[in-house]
């Protein structure tokens, strides 16, 4: 069982690491000219950030610990 | 050449397959074998969320507004991270309870109140209209689109069609034919929809597939890749702002963060998310492969969007073309018919697939928690006396399907046209967020009552109505627009679109502020203000302490009264019909060992409480449970008693968790206890083992001197030459047993930790050769060559000279002994790898069988065999010459194959050298 809840609590913290991810100030670090890899600054960390979340979500479900 | 005709064609043959997929899984199902059973099927049929809002209209808003459409995705992304605590405890509060709907779940907690799921129900409709109005303005006008190929004309400059061309219509009605012929054919207790989840499975794929078609082509075919659309678009003066889009945006990051909550909410609270994700939820497990595929479907068909944005508006720079239609333009533009064509199909599976899985979720609603408690409460219809109702049942929902899309189709033609896309849908998400406070707040906390949600629900549902429906209506000329320039009345402070004075928020972001503090606060409010009744006291339980509460715990201890089977019975077969009331009898009969029909057959609290639960899987918990009070007599329970129950339970389940811990406690120890003991007994027989070994090894010698003695003793007369050999013997034969002695006062001293290291900086170069010229007369004796690979300079080692010296000796005497008689071979070797010194002596005698490698360390091993090879040491030489290794940090073992000699190699760290030399 607490297992279980460890892992609700790794779940939670992600969710709030992703309000702070998708939040103001860090957006507005972003939201300036320039590229990455051609794409707009703003763009371009939008979906690498929001890649990494659901790439720890993934492991966090996955994992068996 | 697309004619009106093939494309209707086409659309009809999709809608066929999908159909034919349906029947299939349905078969499949029925045959025990079902399709549905897996994770990539449960998560591609939650992609049911994408609908023909992000097919059209995301490129729609991101084309106005730059990352303005991600929110809607990002914020789900976050809420799937809670599912692990949020969507797992809803999945077994619904699955306990046999929950069928939002509004069922949200009456359920709150003590079956009909009157809670009937509010929700209509919360639910009203608010998903436009939601509804939004898939068919999004498919008549991608058609009417579609059918002016090579043209792009939009459909608002054709100008309105006589009602018998009214695309929007005819798409509704088709819709309504063709939702009722999937999902209400027959009448199923645990309402799964098999073939409808694979259905939407398949349709996930076609419009993901669709749309990555369009953006590859866009980003790929008509630009060079993602670098070249984005500089062109850059370098267009009027496009500059989008590249840092959230200072022109009005609202800017206060925008987005409420956008990301009002999506967290509707991902979990939209009907037709609630439907897929819980009610068709097959299996709980399934939820740890959904959490991360459904994010990366979204993800996926979101990489595109700002592409086809800019590509459309680097095209129609003029605006001529409504961004909603970029998906469909652009290829249209491009001359590709077959992609428009595919980009059609790809729009009619996202608006289909959430028609369907909506209208049957609000379809389920509307007969369950809306018309039924009312027709079961209308005496005059005497319902309780019908054989069958499950005709009933079914005519009720296929009613509410055809009603849900035609009140979609009026919203579309009362206020669609006046709203992009996903405006539109943004109304809906505010108004199911509304049941956030209500599902949230009855799953973690206790406290909240059926007064406080009803309040809540209606505070928060009256502000939606007044800020975002009303307005809508307003600016389709429905109402006057006055009021949302001057307020009703001419009373500023009641404008809609600033109540209270408050500006400078988007229309939904004002909307979401202004129903949430009324929603939650009244709800918190009034739940505190009144206190609950028995029934919603049991029920918060059961919902908050769902994963604490066994099934033994549930609701059939709440029930006392009296009842009889037959009349149970009966009540089932009229909404199941006969043969799923017979199979869910004998499946309760069976668990209790007893066959149906029986006569022992008890109609106790259990049954009451399965057959409610049976019921509440087709009719809904508030109505099974007036259907279930019909039949039986039920004595009431006081608050006072159900606490008490409810106490006793928790207490029961407390103690138990205790016990269940203080044994495995127990059994820990116990297990500890047995080790111990074990190992006790181990050493305990290896001490036995010890003595009766030093014994036998010191009486070797003795009795050979002994007997030499008792000889010279007996025999005075004795030649000197046999005198001196015999003497010679026994010096010899003391020498061994001194040496014995020491040996085992060493081991002694070494195994107890008292032995006396002196530690200095030792050179293993010299270490080694002074062994080497000590035994030097040894080798000759025995004409053994002798080999040493000795490196020019090595690092020093922490060591002590002399057990060095003693490990060596003893190695090498260990090598003469056993090397070849007749061409002795040994090779000593110095080696200095990663940090450590390693020393390899190798012999080319007959070698150590795999058996005895293991052992040959241990005391008192001697390798040969015991009866017939003379004992060529004590024993104790390697265990010693190891355990003085090990004390320096290194470690020895020995690599050999049975009959062509042993390697013995140990190794020392040299790192620890400096300090000694320092010190």
């Amino acid at each position: 069982m607490s297992d279980l809840e460890t892992r609700g609590q790794r779940f939670v913290a992600l969710c709030m690491l992703g309000m702070l991810l998708f939040n103001y100030p860090i957006l507005a670090l972003f939201n300036v000219p320039g590229t990455l890899f051609g794409v707009p600054a703003l763009y371009a960390y939008v979906f690498i950030a929001w890649a990494a979340l659901i790439a720890s979500m993934a492991y966090l479900a996955e994992s068996d610990g | 050449m697309l004619h009106g005709t093939t494309i209707i064609l086409i659309s009809f043959a999709y809608l066929g397959l999908l159909f034919a997929i349906a029947y299939y899984a349905d078969q499949r199902a029925d045959a025990g074998r079902p399709v549905i059973a897996s994770p990539y099927i449960y998560s591609l049929s939650l992609a049911v969320y994408a609908t023909a809002w992000t097919f059209y209209g995301s490129v729609g808003r991101a084309a106005s507004d730059g990352v303005g459409f991600l929110p809607i995705y990002i914020g789900p992304t976050l809420m799937i991270a809670l599912w692990w605590v949020v969507l797992r405890k809803i999945l077994r509060i619904s699955k306990r309870n046999r929950i069928t709907s939002l509004a069922d779940f949200v009456a359920s907690r709150y003590g079956k109140s009909a009157l809670l799921g009937g509010l929700v129900t209509v919360i639910a409709v009203v608010g998903i209209l436009p939601y509804i109005s939004l898939q068919l303005k999004a498919v008549s006008s991608s058609f009417r689109i579609l059918v002016q190929y090579p043209e792009i004309i939009m459909p608002a400059e054709v100008g309105a069609a006589p009602i018998r061309e009214d695309t929007a219509l005819w798409v509704a009605l088709i819709l309504a034919a063709f939702t009722i012929a999937f999902g209400t054919r027959h009448l199923d207790a645990a309402e799964h929809h098999q073939g409808m989840v694979a259905a939407i499975a398949f349709e996930s794929l076609v419009k993901l597939l669709a749309f990555l078609a369009v953006g590859v082509f866009v980003t790929f075919g008509v630009y060079n890749g993602f670098g070249d659309l984005f500089a062109r678009a850059a370098a267009e003066p009027a496009l500059r702002a989008m590249m840092t889009p959230m200072e022109g945006v009005a609202g800017g990051y206060s925008n987005w963060v409420w956008l990301t909550i009002l999506s967290m909410m509707a991902i979990m609270f939209l009907p037709r998310q609630f439907q897929v994700a819980v009610i068709e939820n097959v299996d709980e497990k399934h939820l740890n492969k959904a959490i991360w595929l459904f994010p990366c479907y979204m993800l996926a068909i979101n990489v595109f969007v700002l592409p086809i944005a800019f590509g459309g508006l680097l095209r129609f720079p003029d605006g001529s073309v409504d961004a909603d239609t970029f998906v469909l333009t652009l290829p249209m533009a491009e001359k590709q018919e077959l992609l428009a064509l595919l980009v059609f199909i790809g729009g009619l599976s996202a608006a289909t697939g959430m028609v369907i899985v909506e209208t049957i979720a609000l379809s389920t609603m509307v007969c369950n928690d809306l018309v039924m408690p009312v027709l079961l409460r209308l005496r005059r219809l005497r319902l309780n006396e019908r054989p069958d109702l499950t005709g009933l049942l079914l005519g009720i929902r296929r009613g509410a399907i055809v009603l849900t899309l035609l009140l979609g189709y009026l919203y579309f033609k009362l206020a669609g046209e006046a709203y992009a896309l996903v405006s539109i849908g943004l109304i809906s998400f505010a108004a199911v967020a509304q049941f956030a406070p209500a599902i949230l707040g009855g799953i973690f906390w206790k406290g909240g009552t059926r007064a406080g949600a009803l309040c809540g629900l209606l505070a928060g549902f009256a502000v939606w109505i007044y800020t975002l429906f009303v307005p809508a209506l307003a600016r389709s000329a429905w109402l006057p627009i006055g009021l949302l320039e001057h307020g009703p009345f001419g009373i500023e402070l009641l404008n809609p679109l600033q109540l209270f004075g408050l500006t400078g928020l988007d229309q939904i972001n004002h909307a979401m502020i202004w129903s949430m503090i009324a929603n939650v606060g009244v709800y918190v409010g009034v739940s505190l203000a009144v206190s609950p009744s028995a029934d919603e006291h049991r029920q918060a339980s059961l919902f908050v302490d769902v994963f604490r509460l066994s099934g033994e715990a549930g609701g059939a201890r709440f029930w006392r009264g009296t009842a009889s089977v037959p009349e149970l019975y009966n009540l089932l077969a009229r909404f199941l019909g006969s043969a799923s009331a017979d199979a869910a009898f004998a499946e309760y009969a069976s668990a209790r060992g007893l066959r149906w029909p029986d006569e022992r057959l008890a109609a106790d609290a259990d049954l009451v409480h399965y057959v409610e639960v049976q019921l509440a899987g087709a009719i809904g918990a508030a109505s099974a449970r007036v259907m279930v009070g019909s039949v039986v007599k039920e004595e009431a329970l006081t608050i006072d008693e159900v606490r008490e129950i409810l106490d006793e339970a928790s207490q029961v389940v407390v103690y138990s968790h205790r016990l269940e811990q203080k044994s495995r406690e127990l059994e820990m120890a116990t297990a500890e206890l047995r080790e111990a003991n074990e190992r006790l007994k181990e050493l305990d027989r290896l001490k036995d083992e010890f003595v009766s070994t030093v014994t036998h090894e010191l009486r070797t010698p003795l009795t050979s001197i002994r007997a030499f003695t008792e000889i010279l003793l007996g025999d005075p007369e004795m030649e000197l030459g046999q005198r001196r050999k015999f003497l010679g013997i026994i010096t010899k034969e003391t020498e061994r047993l001194t040496r014995l002695i020491n040996q085992v006062l060493d081991l002694a001293k070494i195994e107890s930790g008292k032995a006396e290291w002196v530690e200095s900086a030792v050179d293993m170069r010299e270490v080694i050769s002074d062994t080497l010229a000590a035994m030097g007369q040894l080798f000759r004796e025995k004409n053994i060559k002798v080999e040493a690979r000795l490196p020019e300079k090595v690092s020093l080692v922490a060591a002590d000279l002399d057990r060095m010296i003693q490990v060596m000796l003893n190695l090498l005497s260990n090598a003469v002994k056993f090397c070849d008689a007749a061409n002795g071979w040994i090779e000593i070797a110095l080696a200095e790898h990663e940090g450590c010194l390693r020393v390899d002596v190798r012999d080319n005698g007959r070698g150590i069988s795999p058996e005895d490698q293991g052992e040959i360390f241990s005391k008192f091993h001697q390798v040969g065999d015991a009866l017939t090879d003379k004992p060529h040491g004590s024993g104790l030489g390697l265990h010693i010459s190891r355990q003085i290794v090990e004390h320096f940090g290194g470690r020895m073992w020995v690599e050999s194959e049975f009959g062509r000699g042993a390697c013995f190699s140990f190794t020392l760290p040299t790192g620890a050298a400096v300090a000694v030399r320092a010190a």
